[in-house]
């Protein structure tokens, strides 16, 4: 187990996300950062779906109660385990009652912390993320606080082995991706059902606008602020579902991303919908910063997810590797 | 082939034929073509039945006379998907609403009930009435959405249709009993909403522990039954 020594606001337990209860207006919850996430279990040789603690608040501070591996991942940031520094992406061991400590990232918005055999916590509707808004899953359906005790390190996993190794976070390892122009990150995306909707005009405003995601901005969606994208004749919607990554644009023409803890129903038009391969990225865009979308075809949507299932399998085959040296 | 290109036509475009998009690569959005209507409904229920057991379909989400469904995996072919899910749509008959009966006391008026009296006087009734009216109806759960468990209830007698609020009220208690345009429904949580609060139901919407987690599901019937009424 694991004790929490500092956490401030929003940081909680997440996993790959609660996927099949959206019928039942379960929003799938899960990690910002899904990739970050997964190369964090894999690491430490972890199934790709364990929990972790997903940290967008800092300082944060634990304890471990007792020897346990552990991985980085996420935002760039710095970290000390008993007051000796650890990189960003890099797995260790710690011993018990050792204390780590990870300050704001200076790029990126969330860090990941996993633990071998993953944070245990019940499945909750067959995931262990935490629903904020329903109160359920993670720790007792809430965010993490000071004194709080987490069980990790239920499932078996491989302690023996060498826990000193890094690698290269996915916007490094893969080509063309993490490319900022203008300073700002760019979002590919595909049309969505309402596009045609706007008039050209309209159209060209969302391609060109260096959109900053406002303040008002958290895991259940992104506030985009720049321009106005306006329909000459208001669309009324029948209220339906929605997924991560659509964008909507409400009466008043600021667009919305929705993230992994939106509301699973919709009823503003759909300009567009943020591709798999690029939502981890938009993951970590923290408030403040600026993205521009870029469009793709549905075939290139598809094809763009190859390099990030390769750089994952190339993850697990790296580590398996140097955990067995 | 591929469907949101300019190049491609929407699969389905033709008259009387749902309308198909995608939000991205893992989902589709199915919509039943022309006004709101039961009957509508009845096939986008029976839609999402026979979709929810279809190879990489990972769930069929219902909406209001729409169906969105989640994928496994990006489809290899949406031409050829959009098109076998219209066949089907011409095809399979509709399902009534066959569920089951939920009867809901309701404390109408009151603490929670704060927006009756501006449901009553935008309707021209007393606030008597209004509770008369919506108690004396029976809705139909068209989806279970937006919140877990909250059921969107079709069936609104139109003399207390009330639209939305523009600014949400900020702190709307669950089991408040809300009208919302056209619909009425009892929120499941405590938090902001923009529908219209006449009254409050003790009634346990969600628990994910159960092994139905949601009370009401798509089809269920609803009777709001009047347990007191404090004007």
């Amino acid at each position: 187990m694991i004790e929490i020594l500092t956490s401030h606001a929003f940081n909680t337990i997440q996993d790959q996300g609660r996927n099949g209860a959206r019928r039942l207006g379960v929003s799938p919850s899960g990690a910002m950062d899904p990739v970050a996430l997964e190369a964090g279990n894999v690491l430490l040789g972890n199934e790709s779906d364990a929990a972790g603690i997903e940290i967008q608040t800092f300082p944060f501070r634990l304890r471990f109660g007792a020897d346990t591996t552990f991985a980085l991942t996420g935002a760039d940031h710095d970290a000390t385990l008993a007051e000796a520094a650890v990189p960003s992406w890099w797995c260790r061991r710690a011993r018990a009652g050792d204390i780590l400590a990870i300050s704001a990232p200076k790029r990126g918005a969330r860090v990941y912390v996993t633990f071998g055999g993953g944070v245990d916590v019940p499945r909750v509707l067959g995931s262990r993320s935490t629903h904020l808004r329903a109160g359920f899953g993670g720790f007792e359906g809430r965010a993490l606080q000071a004194g709080d005790v987490v069980p990790v390190g239920g499932t078996q996993c491989e302690t023996a082995g060498r826990f000193d190794f890094g690698v290269a976070p996915p916007d490094v390892a893969i080509a063309g991706v993490g490319q900022t122009d203008d300073r700002a990150l760019r979002i590919r995306v595909m049309r969505a059902g309402e596009y045609d909707l706007f008039s050209e005009a309209m159209q060209a405003t969302f391609w060109s606008t260096r959109w900053k995601i406002s303040a008002r901005s958290d895991r259940g969606g992104y506030r985009l602020t720049g321009d106005r994208l306006t329909l000459d004749t208001p669309a009324e919607m029948r209220s339906h579902g929605v997924v991560a990554g659509v964008v909507q644009v409400p009466p008043a023409g600021e667009p919305i991303i929705q993230m992994s803890d939106a509301n699973t129903a919709g009823g503003y038009p759909k300009m567009a919908a943020v591709i798999q391969a690029d939502l981890w990225r938009l993951g970590q865009a923290a408030p403040g910063s600026f993205i521009a979308f870029s469009e793709v075809s549905y075939q290139d949507a598809v094809a763009a997810m190859a390099p990030v299932n390769d750089y994952i399998a190339k993850l697990r085959a790296t580590a398996d590797l140097y955990r067995a040296l | 082939m591929s469907i949101n290109q300019s190049s491609a036509p929407f699969v389905g475009a033709i008259e009387k034929s749902p309308k198909i998009s995608l939000i991205g690569t893992l989902a589709m959005l199915v919509e039943a073509p022309g006004e709101f209507d039961m009957v509508q409904q009845g096939r986008i229920w029976a839609l999402a039945d026979a979709l929810s057991s279809w190879p990489n379909v990972q769930e069929a989400v219902i909406g209001v006379t729409n169906v969105l469904l989640v994928f496994e995996q990006p489809p290899d072919d949406i031409g050829v998907l959009g098109a076998s899910i219209v066949e089907l749509w011409h095809r399979l008959p509709g399902r009534k609403a066959d569920g089951k009966l939920i009867e809901i006391p309701v404390v109408y008026g009151g603490e929670h009930g704060f927006d009756l009296p501006a449901v009553a006087t935008r309707a021209g009734l007393s606030e008597r009435d209004v509770i008369r009216i919506h108690s004396d109806g029976e809705y139909t759960v068209c989806a279970v959405a937006s919140s877990p468990g909250f059921g969107y209830l079709h069936g609104l007698d139109p003399r207390i249709y009330m639209p939305r609020k523009s600014v949400p009220s900020l702190n709307m208690s669950a089991g408040s009993v809300t009208i919302g345009g056209m619909q009425t429904g009892v929120a499941v949580l405590t938090s902001p909403n923009g529908w219209n609060a006449i009254g409050w139901a003790p009634v346990a919407s969600f628990d994910p522990r159960r092994t139905q987690p949601s009370l009401m599901l798509p089809g269920d019937r609803v009777k709001f039954r009047i347990d007191r009424i404090e004007l």
